[in-house]
């Protein structure tokens, strides 16, 4: 059981190691890199399967106990993030083996696929914060490079604002960091939410908003969030993909962690931030995609307005007295973010389809694909229409269970402002169907199209596998919601109520 | 002591968001290399600056000898050290090939894929 918390963390590293020295082999390296998916995917299941059955695990790196050592926790949440990253990965390698050119294979597209998701996995279930802040890092550089490869002009110019905006954000992220060991004395986040007790609230609150803004610019909520239209849709469609899935969940995770944890102490004043935050983060987000005729373009605002329904879930916890309510929030938040992760990669995947298939991605040159590819148009529809939260998707439920909690909360405002932007995002994918798949192919494209642009019918079909999983899980979770609200419910009771995570991390002396 | 190096840690927090903020893609690198600095040097002040000895446990005994110096704040500036050394050589190697493809290093003339 305790091996199934470092696993996830072990096989990617290895398999980019092992996959390194196979460098001149481009055969070798996809194999390697579909098994490590593969291999990382089953333990992630493992690993939710053990924690639900078992409670939360924690291992002590080293053999050094408690608050001395590196701990690595797995709770129910920490868990399902895994076994999400461990899903993207796998469905992204395969992806990958008909979507990726050969030029950004032989560069190390595989290897580095495989760091990013052991710093996912790490930063997931880390229980030190300055651990968090290393895993950040790896996550970050491989990140940089998988953006970056290939060396196009505009990855270029994206990748300096990546760059710039998220090292500015481990910069603070190491100040509050800084701050937090010099107030507390102590690094391991169960025994900073004992320590931090006895802290002065204004002391505690002034690093929480360190850390609001270092996590804020990862998870790109408003008004940090510029960094993301302007890179997402440079790289090849794979790796947009999975940046869209995992990275700015990562933000979001830690967030969700350290403002559960650690920064308790002063809810109205920034469980507050929070709300206005998320609110804010919604309607920018999607009034910036509204504004958008690129395929990318537009979804990558929508991650922006997605974010901001994560997080609301957050705000609300800190916002109420009542347990039920507290509990119901997060495991929306909970929800929120697998629904979230699984959809968006997918919209990313199908949109990568369609550039290839027509060799654009604008909006307006785009047509006639519903037509030609019926198969793919309603390969687009489930997840699309699951995003703008249409009933019986996942989506549906996702907001609903934060509506609910917006409700008994009494915060009319935020729950009308999530209505709406759920009405403009299927307005906005009504835009994306109704230009890209619905409206006749325009005559000019006519000639290209003829050329059949060199996709065989073998890796149309690869292409299409991965797109085809992801939304039948979306339609599967939608038509049986249960087990996995149950789960969400589980994993946002351990956050609410951080007692057998503290046990589990400091034993049960505390 | 630590009043001087709070000045200090200020200073490089300051002048790193004044360079980051100007046009050229050097300055931004300059910007972001003292930032960094700024933080090591402000986990290096708030960890306590005082004079005393190396924490070895002594033969024998089982905690170090009592004034000690906590290693703490030095192993994790050290470990910051090497993360942003790596980085930045990422970004200076990104700042050269994006003055290639752009041909200029003002960061206004970079805003194609902005919306």
């Amino acid at each position: 059981m305790k091996s199934l918390v470092v696993l996830p963390i072990l096989i990617p590293l290895l398999t980019a190691a092992i996959s390194s020295l196979a460098w001149r082999s481009r055969a070798a390296q996809r194999w390697l890199g579909l098994v490590g998916a593969a291999a990382l995917f089953a333990v992630a299941i493992m690993l939710v399967l053990g924690v639900r059955s078992h409670g939360v695990q924690a291992v002590q790196i080293g053999g050094w106990p408690a608050p001395y050592g590196i701990t690595l926790v797995a709770d129910l949440f920490a868990a399902i993030m895994v076994f999400l990253a461990g899903l993207m990965g796998l469905a992204v390698a395969v992806y990958s083996l008909a979507g990726m050119d050969r030029e950004r294979e032989r560069f190390g597209y595989y290897p580095l696929l495989h760091v990013l998701l052991t710093g996912v996995c790490g930063a997931f279930l880390t229980g030190d914060i300055f651990n968090l802040y290393v895993w950040f890092e790896v996550m970050l550089i491989a990140s940089f490079v998988l953006l970056t490869l290939g060396g196009e002009r505009a990855q270029l110019e994206g990748a300096i604002k990546y760059v710039t905006l998220n090292l500015i954000s481990s910069a603070l992220f190491l100040t509050g960091v800084g701050i937090l060991y010099g107030v507390a004395g102590t690094l391991n986040m169960a025994d900073l939410h004992v320590k931090l007790r006895d802290v002065a609230p204004g002391m505690a609150t002034t690093v929480a908003m360190l850390f609001l803004v270092a996590f804020g610019i990862k998870a790109a909520v408003f008004p940090l969030f510029f960094w993301l239209p302007a890179s997402y849709h440079t790289p090849p469609v794979a790796v947009s993909a999975i940046f869209a899935g995992l990275l700015t969940k990562v933000g979001v995770y830690a967030m969700i962690r350290v403002f559960t944890l650690l920064f308790v102490q002063n809810p109205e004043y920034t469980h507050t931030i929070i709300l206005w935050i998320s609110g804010l983060t919604m309607v920018t987000g999607v009034l910036g995609a509204m504004a958008q005729h690129e395929f990318r373009r537009v979804l990558s605002f929508h991650i922006v307005s997605q974010i901001g329904y994560m997080v609301m879930g957050l705000a609300l916890f800190g916002l109420t007295a009542s347990p039920t309510l507290a509990v119901l929030s997060l495991a929306g938040s909970v929800f929120y973010i697998v629904h979230h992760i699984i959809v968006k990669t997918n919209l990313f995947l199908v949109s990568g389809i369609a550039l290839r298939l027509r060799g654009t991605s604008e909006l307006k040159e785009l047509g006639g694909l519903a037509s030609a590819y019926p198969g793919l148009a309603v390969l687009f529809l489930i997840p699309a229409l699951s995003l703008a939260g249409l009933p019986p998707l996942s989506g549906f439920f996702a907001k609903l269970s934060l509506v609910q909690a917006g409700l008994g909360l009494q915060q009319y405002t935020i729950v009308g402002v999530a209505l709406a932007v759920s009405l403009l995002t299927l307005f906005s994918m009504m835009k994306i169907w109704t230009e890209a798949f619905w409206k006749p192919a325009p005559n000019a494209l006519g000639g290209t199209d003829a050329e059949a642009r060199e996709t065989s019918q073998a890796s149309y079909y690869l292409l299409l596998v991965p797109v085809a999983v992801l939304a039948a899980i979306t339609a599967l979770i939608g038509l049986g919601v249960g087990p996995l609200f149950d789960l969400s419910l589980g994993a946002a009771e351990q956050l609410h109520d951080p007692s057998d995570y503290l046990r589990a991390v400091l034993g049960g002396a505390r | 002591m630590e009043t001087v190096l709070a000045i200090v840690v200020g200073g490089l927090y300051a002048s790193g968001i004044y360079l980051m903020l100007r046009r050229s893609l050097v300055k931004l690198v300059i910007g972001l290399v003292l930032l960094s600095h700024g933080a090591n040097l402000l986990i290096f002040t708030i960890g306590g600056l005082t004079r005393a000895g190396a924490p070895i446990v002594a033969e024998g005994e089982t905690h170090p000898a009592a004034p000690f110096a906590d290693p703490l704040p030095q192993a994790l500036i050290l470990t910051a050290i090497v993360i942003s050394f790596g980085v930045t050589a990422f970004a200076v190697v990104l700042l050269q090939r994006a003055y290639q493809a752009v041909g200029s290093d003002d960061l206004d003339k970079m805003k194609t894929t902005d919306t």
